[in-house]
Parts: C-alpha cells; sequence; structure tokens
C-alpha cells in the first residue's frame, strides 16, 4: 500500500510520518504542495510543522496549496487521511473536519508524553485498536486548543466522531477533551498528538518495561493498511 | 490607490489567550482601568483601479472564506479607505 505524505513549507514532521508508514509495513511516498499529483497513493497523512510559518492562522494558507484540491476530492472520495497536530488544524481549515484549533488557554507551547483515551475504532486509522484503549504518544503544540459551539460538540459525541480525549491532564483547553476527531465515513481522521514519534523501539514514550519503548503509535499506521484490504 | 480594510476578531464568546496575557502585563505596569484586551487582524488590501460594487462582494467573500475562520473569529468590518485619506488634513 502506498501512502502519501505531503510537505508543506515549513513542515517538520513529514520525513517521521514516512518512516513510520515504512515501519507499519507499507511504502511511504513523498508528495510536494505545489503539486496538483497524489501520484497513485491509496492513503495520505498531512504532517506537523509550522506550515507557512502559521500565517493567517495554523494551517489557514496550506490548506488552499494547490495539491489540497486533490486531497479534498480524494478524501471526499473515500481515500484515507490523516491530519497530524499541523495536518489537523489544516483539515479543519479545509472544511474536512468541523471546529477549529486555537492558541493552547494557558497560552505556553506544550510538549510532554500524552495519554489518550480510544473513543472510537470506525475509521481507517484507528482500526486497529480497542475502544476505551488508553495510549500514550507524545504532543507538542501552542495551538491545540479544540472549539466547536455546543451544537457541532454534541452532534460529534452523539454520532460518535469524537476519536481521542485527553487523559489524566487537558493540556490545551480544549472544550470536552477532545484530542481528535473522525468524520462520518471514517476515512479521515484528525489529532493534535504525534502517533508518528512513538512507532520504534527506543525513541517512543517511557512505559513501565523501558525508556522510550512506547509504539502506541505505530496502530494507526498499521491500521490504515488493514483499511485498504476491507475495501 | 484605494485600500480595502478588513478587520478580523475573535469570537466574543472564545477565549482569547493572547488578548488575556497582554491584559496581564497591562495590568503589571499598573494600568488598572483596563479591563480586558482582545488581538484582532487588520487587512489592507491595496486595489488597482477603483472599488466597484463587483469587487467589493468578492472582498466580503473572501474576508469569510479565507481571511477569517468564521468558526473562531467574525469579520467586524469592510471599508473602503481612499488613498488620500488623512493627506489633506
Amino acid at each position: 500500500m502506498r501512502v502519501g505524505v505531503v510537505t508543506f513549507p515549513g513542515s517538520l514532521d513529514d520525513r517521521d510520518a514516512m518512516r513510520a508508514v515504512r515501519l507499519a509495513g507499507g511504502e511511504p511516498v513523498a508528495l510536494w504542495h505545489g503539486e496538483h499529483d497524489l501520484h497513485g497513493v491509496d492513503a495520505i497523512v498531512l504532517p506537523g510543522g509550522f506550515s507557512y510559518g502559521d500565517y493567517l492562522r495554523c494551517g489557514a494558507i496550506a490548506a488552499r496549496s494547490p495539491i489540497m484540491a486533490e486531497v479534498i476530492d480524494a478524501a471526499n472520495a473515500g481515500t484515507p487521511v490523516l491530519g497530524i497536530c499541523n495536518g489537523f488544524q489544516i483539515l479543519v481549515e479545509a472544511h474536512l473536519l468541523p471546529g477549529g484549533l486555537i492558541r493552547n488557554d494557558h497560552g505556553d507551547f506544550i510538549r510532554r508524553d500524552q495519554r489518550l483515551r480510544v473513543e472510537s475504532t470506525d475509521s481507517a486509522w484507528t482500526n486497529g485498536f480497542e475502544v476505551g484503549q488508553e495510549i500514550t504518544i507524545p504532543l507538542k503544540n501552542g495551538e491545540g486548543g479544540y472549539i466547536a459551539d455546543e451544537a457541532t460538540l454534541d452532534r460529534l459525541e452523539g454520532e460518535g466522531l469524537v476519536a481521542f480525549r485527553y487523559l489524566d491532564v487537558n493540556p490545551n483547553g480544549s472544550l470536552r477533551d477532545i484530542a481528535g476527531l473522525r468524520n462520518e465515513r471514517g476515512n479521515v481522521v484528525g489529532l493534535m498528538p504525534h502517533p508518528e514519534h512513538a512507532v520504534e523501539p527506543g525513541f517512543g514514550p517511557d512505559t513501565r518495561e523501558a525508556m522510550r519503548s512506547g509504539v502506541d503509535g505505530l496502530t494507526f499506521f498499521t491500521s490504515v493498511l488493514t483499511a485498504s484490504v476491507l475495501s | 490607490m484605494p485600500t480595502i480594510v478588513v478587520e478580523v476578531m475573535p469570537k466574543a464568546e472564545l477565549l482569547d489567550p493572547a488578548g488575556k496575557a497582554v491584559a496581564g502585563a497591562l495590568h503589571r505596569l499598573g494600568h488598572d482601568r483596563i479591563s480586558d484586551v482582545r488581538i484582532g487582524k487588520r487587512f489592507e488590501l491595496h486595489v488597482d483601479g477603483e472599488v466597484d460594487a463587483e469587487l467589493l462582494a468578492a472582498v466580503e467573500k473572501v474576508a469569510t472564506d479565507m481571511l477569517a475562520n468564521t468558526v473562531i473569529e467574525d469579520v467586524v468590518a469592510v471599508e473602503v479607505r481612499g488613498e488620500t485619506a488623512g493627506a489633506s488634513a
């Protein structure tokens, strides 16, 4: 399975995302923001970073870059799309997921290994988890506060579209502890924490067993391989 | 050359952490009568030629489609300013 990772000007975690795809058993394909070409990939990752320097709003200019026309069409046709951190911000700016992300309520950039609860496994990127499973992956953001109006929040909860919720602490003031969402179809997932930084022993979060041994993020990238077989 | 000014503010009901930080600094400097600060954006769009209704309508659309994210912000003003505004005073 070929998984494209889009590089925007200011993307930081595109190489990590490509490595995560490879470690999961997929074939990573580098995609460029300025092209109108998805190179026939089967799934797409919008990586973390500070695309266009976060000018205007986080993800706002990237959401209107050339390749996003193709990404939006592909997402609407059912192609799996994962947005991580800045990628999540791009997905909400592209209206592929509802709501918005604003500056952390405490005003500081935060970096921590973050516990999450998996709330929905009905998606291309979360089907390898179990509902209620608790995972730990790194979080690092300055503008990760998820907001939406009450009606939207109620709809997200009612339709089971909250994919991940923060555990222990709410690190950025996100409403209802929302860390990540999926769309109705389940092919689009966005979250602020970084699964691609927890895919390889020696480089992930600490666990009870050993330092830096956490690989909870790998399941995102193995899930999508299964999703393509099923469809 | 006329200019179209677009002003965008964070929605009133949302927390504005940047404004809150500025308000905190002002209070530390002794400005006790300033109760709150909210930080918005001002766009100055320079126009070749005259501003007509068609262009103004296009700018009003792009203001809500791109310059502001209406989930978290409101467009509070779209105004035309002439190049010589203030110069003749």
